[in-house]
Order: C-alpha cells, then sequence, then structure tokens
C-alpha cells in the first residue's frame, strides 16, 4: 500500500469538517468526532449520519429527483461536488496511483483494493436514502465528476472500482421497487458488492443496436445464452447486468455470478488489465421472474448513452493525468542546453493537450447536465463519444511521444495511458434503433 | 450547478441577432463581398437600431463598447455581457462576418475604450465608433516592436508612425493607436491613444484588398506630426517597468472570446447549409448510425458538428469567467485557438464536401471558407494563442519560452 489508509481517512474527514456542506447538514460536531475516532469508515460513517438526518421517508424518494436548473449557464461546482471531487482525487493522489503499475503487471485487482476503497463511500452514495444510502439526487455530473478524479489515479482501478456503481445506478435508474429493495442493501454492506455490467459483444463490427446475446420467457422466469466481451473482475463478479434481445427489444438482466450455465475465461486486452477482463459466457441460464430490470419505459438508448459519458469522463482523467505529468517532465528534462519546453515543437504539443482536454470536459458536462436535468441528450452524448475517441488517443501518443523513450517504458505511466485510453474508440459508439 | 445550456435571459437578444443576420445582412453579402470598399449604407439605420438593443430591454447589453472584465463581483454566477456579446456576435456573423466587423461603434477600440477608458474620456468617445491601429509594417503578433512614437509637448502628444490592417479605419470616427512614449524603455512604454477623425497629421493612405471580409475596410493610416490633446491618452500615463505590458494587453482577454464567437458563427453558417443541401438530397445524419459505420459525408459532418460545439462551449467558458471577474487570459485564447482553426477547418471541409456546389459563387459556402481565414489571424494567430496557453500551463515567461 503506498500510504496509510488511516491517514487517507483522515485528511478525508477534515475537508469533510471544514466544508460548508457539512455545516448546512448539521454535521460539523459528529464529523470532529470523526476525526478524533479517525478512521477506517470516513465517508461511510458521514453517509450515514447524513442518511439519519434525512427525515423523507416514503417511496418518492425511491426514484432520485432531477435538480431544476436556473437557466443560467453556470460552471461552478455545487458545495457536495467540490468536496467530493477533492475527496476522490485525494484518494486517487494518495493511494490509487501507487498501486496502479502493480496491478497492471498482475493483471489483477490488488487483494484488498476493492475492501478498501470502500472507505469512499461510493458505494453509499448510489444508494437512495429512502434504502439506508447516501444519494440525495439522480446526478451525472457528480458522476462525471468522480470518474475523472478516480481515473486521474489510475484508468484501470477507476473502471473496476465504478463497474457496481454502475449497476446501482441503472438499478436506481430503472428497477422495479422490488428489484432497488433486493439489490441495493448489497451495496451497503461490510464487504465489497462486485457487480458489473456487460454489454460488448465480439467482433469487428459490434453494434450494440444488434446483440446476439437473447433472453426468452420461462414458466419459471427467463432463460438467457450469449457471449460477453471485456467484463471485469476475472469471474469473481457477484452479479452481472447483462444486455440482450427480449420480444424485439434490447433490455438488460440481472444475473447471479454463480447461476447454473454461467461460466468465464480470461481473455487479456491491451489496456484495462488490473480489471482482469474476460469473456463471460451464458449457457441457457435459468432467471427468476424479478431479472428483467424494470418495465416498458426502460430506455436502452439513454442507458447506453450514460455509459458513453462514463467512459468518457474516465478519459478526461487520464488525460489530465498525462498532462499534470508532462508539465514537471518538459520542464526538467534538458536538450541542446535548455528544458525541451523552451521549444515551441513541444510546447505547442502541450498548449494543443490542454486546450482540446478542456474541451472534451466541456462537452462531457454539458451531455451530463442535460442528462441530470432530464433532458434529451443523445446527440451531445454522442459527439462527445466521437471527440473523445479521438482527442484523448491523441493526447495518449503525445504524451509518449514527448517522453520520448522513456515513455516507451514502463518506469513511466505514459505508455499505460496510452493502452487505457485506445479504449475510448473501442466500445460502443452511437447505434440504429 | 452546471449548466452549459445559453442563458434563457439572453434568448430574446440572440434572436434579434439571428433576424439582423438572416434579414438584413444575408440578402447584401454578397452584394459586399463584389464590391469591396463600398460603404455598406443599409448597416446606418442598422446601427441605430442596434443601439437600442444594446443599451435597452435586455439590462447589460452587448457589443464592442460594452465589454469589461467583471471586478465588483456580484453574489453568485452571473451571465452579464461578456456572455451577451459573445452570443449575439456569433448570430451576426452566421449572417456575414465582414459586416459584423463594420458596423458603427462595435470597433475593437470600442472594446479598449470600454476597458480602461476614465468617466471623462468615456463620455467623449463613449458614442463614437473606434478603430484600433496596432500593426506596423515591421511586425505582426509581436507588439512589443511598436516604432510609433507619442511625445508629449505641453498638453498634448505629437504621434509619428505607419499603422496598417486597421479594421474601420477608414469609416470609424477614431482610432485607438498604440505607440511608444519612451523607446528604450520597451514594451512598459507602450501606450494607446485616440485620435479622432480629421486631426491634421492623420491620414488613411490605402485600403487592403483582401481574400474575404471584404465588406468590411482595413485601412493604413499614417501619422506624420499629428497633435491630439495629453488627455486622450487611455490609462496610466506613467510608465511603469514593474507593470509593464499588462495592462494594454489586458484587452485581449475581453476580445479574443469575442473572435472566437465570430469564428462560431461563420462555421454554422456553413454546418447550417450544407445540412440543408444535403438533406434536399435525402441525406440524413441523425446520430443513429455507429460512428464507424457511417459514410464518410455522415461522419465528416459529426466530427465537425463536435468540434463545433467544443469550441463554442469554450468561448463560453471565457466569457462566463469574465463575467465572473475570474482572470481568463488562457482561457481566452484557448477559445480563439480552438475556435479560429476549427472554423476554418469546418468552412473549408464543406466547400469540399459539397464540390463544385460548394465551390461556386451561387452559394455563400465558399465566401465563408474566405471569410473564417482572417479570423485564425488576427486578434493573436493561432500560434501566439498557442504560446500563450502553452505559457500559462508550463509557467513559463515570453523569456524563457520564446
Amino acid at each position: 500500500m503506498a500510504k496509510d489508509i488511516q491517514g487517507v481517512g483522515l485528511g478525508i474527514a477534515s475537508r469533510f469538517a471544514g466544508s460548508e456542506f457539512a455545516k448546512k447538514y448539521g454535521l460539523r460536531r459528529p464529523a470532529e468526532k470523526l476525526a478524533y475516532a479517525s478512521t477506517k469508515k470516513g465517508f461511510e460513517v458521514i453517509g450515514q449520519m447524513m442518511a439519519k438526518k434525512s427525515d423523507k421517508k416514503g417511496d418518492e424518494v425511491m426514484m432520485l429527483p432531477e435538480p431544476s436548473t436556473a437557466g443560467m449557464f453556470d460552471l461552478t461546482l455545487s458545495e457536495e461536488q467540490q468536496m467530493i471531487k477533492d475527496t476522490v482525487r485525494a484518494y486517487a493522489e494518495d493511494v490509487v496511483r501507487g498501486l496502479a503499475h502493480d496491478a497492471n503487471e498482475a493483471m489483477d485487482l490488488p487483494e484488498t483494493y476493492l475492501q478498501d476503497i470502500m472507505e469512499l463511500g461510493l458505494n453509499f452514495f448510489s444508494v437512495p436514502e429512502s434504502l439506508g444510502g447516501a444519494a440525495q439526487s439522480y446526478s451525472p455530473t457528480t458522476s462525471a465528476i468522480i470518474a475523472e478524479e478516480l481515473a486521474w489515479g489510475d484508468f484501470s482501478l477507476a473502471y473496476a472500482t465504478l463497474a457496481p456503481v454502475a449497476v446501482a445506478n441503472a438499478i436506481v435508474k430503472w428497477g422495479t421497487d422490488e428489484q432497488k429493495e433486493k439489490y441495493l442493501p448489497n451495496y451497503l454492506k461490510d464487504n465489497p458488492f462486485k457487480a458489473a455490467i456487460a454489454v460488448q459483444e465480439s467482433g469487428a463490427l459490434f453494434d450494440p443496436a444488434k446483440l446476439t446475446a437473447k433472453a426468452k420467457k420461462t414458466k419459471a422466469g427467463f432463460r438467457i445464452s450469449g457471449v460477453k466481451t471485456m467484463v471485469p473482475f476475472g469471474g469473481s463478479a457477484d452479479m452481472y447486468l447483462v444486455a440482450a434481445r427480449y420480444k424485439r427489444r434490447n433490455r438488460l438482466f440481472l444475473v447471479p455470478g454463480d447461476a447454473p450455465g454461467v461460466s468465464f475465461e480470461a481473455a487479456p486486452m491491451m489496456g484495462l488489465r488490473a480489471c482482469a477482463l474476460g469473456t463471460l459466457t451464458l449457457d441457457k441460464v435459468p432467471l427468476t421472474k424479478d431479472a428483467l430490470l424494470g418495465d416498458d419505459s426502460f430506455n436502452f438508448e439513454t442507458f447506453m448513452d450514460l455509459g458513453q459519458l462514463h467512459w468518457c469522463s474516465l478519459a478526461l482523467g487520464a488525460c489530465q493525468a498525462a498532462l499534470d505529468y508532462l508539465i514537471p517532465y518538459v520542464n526538467e528534462r534538458e536538450a541542446f542546453g535548455e528544458p525541451i519546453s523552451h521549444r515551441q515543437a513541444v510546447a505547442f504539443m502541450v498548449a494543443d493537450i490542454g486546450i482540446e482536454l478542456e474541451a472534451m470536459r466541456l462537452m462531457v458536462w454539458r451531455a451530463a447536465a442535460l442528462a441530470e436535468a432530464g433532458k434529451p441528450f443523445h446527440r451531445e452524448a454522442y459527439l462527445a463519444q466521437l471527440l473523445v475517441a479521438e482527442k484523448a488517443m491523441k493526447i495518449g501518443t503525445d504524451t509518449v511521444q514527448l517522453l520520448g523513450g522513456h515513455g516507451f517504458t514502463k518506469e513511466h505511466p505514459a505508455e499505460r495511458w496510452y493502452r487505457d485510453l485506445r479504449v475510448l474508440a473501442c466500445v460502443n459508439g452511437g447505434m440504429h434503433l | 450547478m452546471i449548466n452549459l445550456e445559453n442563458p434563457k435571459k439572453f434568448r430574446a437578444l440572440v434572436n434579434q441577432a439571428h433576424q439582423v443576420a438572416a434579414n438584413v445582412f444575408r440578402p447584401i453579402s454578397r452584394k459586399y463581398d463584389r464590391s469591396e470598399h463600398d460603404y455598406p449604407v443599409e448597416l446606418d439605420m442598422l446601427a441605430a437600431i442596434m443601439d437600442g438593443m444594446n443599451d435597452g430591454t435586455t439590462g447589460e447589453g452587448a457589443g464592442a463598447g460594452k465589454l469589461k472584465q467583471d471586478t465588483k463581483v456580484k453574489e453568485g454566477n452571473q451571465n452579464g455581457t461578456n456572455m451577451s456579446t459573445v452570443l449575439s456576435l456569433a448570430e451576426l456573423c452566421w449572417g456575414d462576418v465582414g459586416l459584423s466587423l463594420t458596423l458603427p461603434r462595435q470597433g475593437l477600440g470600442n472594446a479598449a475604450i470600454a476597458a480602461v477608458a476614465d468617466d471623462e474620456q468615456f463620455e467623449r468617445f463613449g458614442g463614437k465608433w473606434a478603430a484600433m491601429a496596432i500593426t506596423e509594417p515591421g511586425f505582426g503578433s509581436d507588439s512589443a516592436a511598436v516604432r510609433t512614437t507619442a511625445v508629449k509637448d505641453g498638453d498634448e502628444y505629437i504621434i509619428n508612425g505607419e499603422k496598417i490592417y486597421v479594421t474601420s479605419g477608414e469609416r470609424a470616427d477614431c482610432v485607438v493607436v498604440w505607440a511608444s512614449v519612451d523607446r528604450s524603455l520597451g514594451r512598459a512604454a507602450i501606450k494607446s491613444f485616440i485620435v479622432e477623425k480629421g486631426t491634421p497629421g492623420m491620414e488613411v493612405v490605402r485600403l487592403e484588398k483582401k481574400l474575404g471580409i471584404k465588406a468590411s475596410d482595413t485601412a493604413a493610416i499614417t501619422f506624420t506630426d499629428c497633435r491630439i490633446p495629453a488627455s486622450n491618452l487611455l490609462g496610466d500615463p506613467e510608465v511603469n517597468v514593474e507593470k509593464g505590458f499588462a495592462g494594454v494587453m489586458q484587452t485581449f482577454d475581453n476580445t479574443r472570446p469575442v473572435v472566437a464567437a465570430m469564428a462560431i458563427g461563420v462555421a454554422k453558417a456553413s454546418l447550417d447549409r450544407t445540412r440543408e443541401i444535403l438533406k434536399s438530397l435525402k441525406f440524413s445524419a441523425d446520430y443513429r448510425t455507429p460512428y464507424k459505420m457511417a459514410s464518410q459525408l455522415e461522419a465528416k459532418l459529426y466530427r465537425y458538428e463536435a468540434e463545433w460545439e467544443s469550441a463554442r462551449l469554450l468561448t463560453l467558458k471565457a466569457a462566463w469567467m469574465a463575467d465572473n471577474g475570474m482572470p481568463n487570459s488562457k482561457e481566452a485564447s484557448m477559445a480563439k485557438a480552438k475556435a479560429g482553426r476549427t472554423a476554418n477547418e469546418i468552412t473549408l471541409g464543406c466547400v469540399e464536401m459539397l464540390g463544385t456546389l460548394g465551390y461556386g459563387e451561387d452559394e455563400l459556402l465558399e465566401k465563408w471558407s474566405r471569410d473564417s481565414k482572417i479570423l485564425d489571424i488576427f486578434e493573436g494567430t493561432q500560434q501566439i494563442q498557442q504560446l500563450i496557453v502553452a505559457r500559462r500551463l508550463l509557467g513559463k515567461s515570453s523569456a524563457e519560452l520564446k
């Protein structure tokens, strides 16, 4: 472990105690106590306290409310968002970055990683207050910020961390009340709940609108068959959220990891190696009646678009990490008697990375903010994805280029960002519906 | 609360600008492209309407004469004059960039006056049309190399030198001239002076013939022992070597997003017209085709739209920062760099997409692709913007990163 986990927890608690947020919710005193007692619990405890503070009861909060905008152009993060951003970044910097190299080599998550990161309480923030969690509103912009900041530490570890959160988000958004009550409490337990979305299928021209995985209705519920690629957790997941054709539509099914007919085979890829990617085979897997997520109001396109924004946000984090890494490098590296950053050929590449990164971020945030306001955002998500797919890879390759031979070796993280960022152009991307 | 949609409160203003662009500019766009140097008389009436529009109903107003870094920070999020100017100018330039540039009282000089004039100067010049004279035959981007001099003589300054590429230099009521009060003191000694039209010693010697924006006059002006009142100096008359150049350059932080907005406007014109023509040919691009499976034409359109949207958002961000009193030098240059190159790529690309239809004068597409080029050059070239962004990101001075 790179740094003392307790120290990190303390840092988080003191940042929280100093925030306006804590003041607003009357949590400063409890937070101070927490900081004294320190520790292993961090955000989780804060989340519980918040949940207890809330008087809201009943079903109206099962669906998270969509906040309204004042109709003003605004890039100011809310108090909550700023606090979450700082906290997640601190964790990414203090813990995640230090684990990235070895996890990539080992092609697996560090043994206690998912357990340790529970102190960030991200699982808690994916469950509505009414079910014992701490989530107060549906917020794709907050999700984008969390993904970016965590991926600043490592793309691959962030993807694994947030895979279960993505499943929870889908359940919260589309699940029936019974499904929420059945599955979401798993996220509030002491041990990490490992869940992952399985949409991708193998094949050069994969189109998410033309899934080959299929589900049929049976007396007991459903039977699902298909092959899914790029699935994380090396076969150890507790649950998969599987996209399949059903009644001529694309739907999602909640599939237990240990259901009969489920098998997993390791299938490493160019990047995302810490996720222990593999191929998930579903051979006539029997499912209960409550396995079909949501009802006819389920919107596959929106589900995929939110997924795209998630990938894009991860890319923003890796690109920001790359920029932050190469600035001191080009300032310190000397050639011909001066720092290489004094040459326009180098400096202009850095400038363009800065420009395109900010341009990407605004595209992603715009689409996320539209989704948050409950407005159509398909076009914006589509354009954000194609822009990020192109520009993020350019930033990845330019970062290796600017580090020269050093960039090509595993002494520096640049080659890892390069491999991870290639994924953006390989997943999903628009569809005929 | 993150929201990147255009502010609701500027909808009326943006719509007004769009109406002007569609109904006043577009019909005379080709006419003044063909007859370079003819004064677009249609604009006089429009200017009067614009003055009313800017001062009127929407409160803060818009336009070059209103641009200012808001230093008195009000409580909460602000969408102010920088935002409204950027939004309305993009609409106007959707109509015609050249005509937008020659709108009376909307000159770059007006932006400089708005940014640094004192109350007395604003009283005298606020209502006038002011051009900006910086470039000289011997320098372009390297503004510190000013050779024009201003020598104090009692209550007057005597100006000598030659300025080129002065937008609206012939038509404007006055010109804001950059000159050095002491060439031995370098950039710190560069000050700006308002010279009124008709001042003895000031002479418009030539109008340029150009690739695009032909509706806008671009003048060469000489100053020969041209005497102006000392009170026409904008800003602090003292030469402060410590503070240096920053004062005069500050105007650019406010005007660069505006030029970026112009690029946004002309690129949108090309995109809209190209889509319209393709639609009439039963070609649709509805964001449903997986990007890799789209035809080259469709994919190109998507890519242009993505680039355009991202340039537009960078521009809005830079304007938003100015409205909220945040230093935005880096973001202003980011917006200008991205919008300038993107608009040029898109307008040229749209001509390419439509072949000889795009290349011919029956359509305005070829004109827009000529007009857009200047937007990646004036108010700081692409390369100057990259330099500024790089220096900010890398923490380098202009002496280190040249």
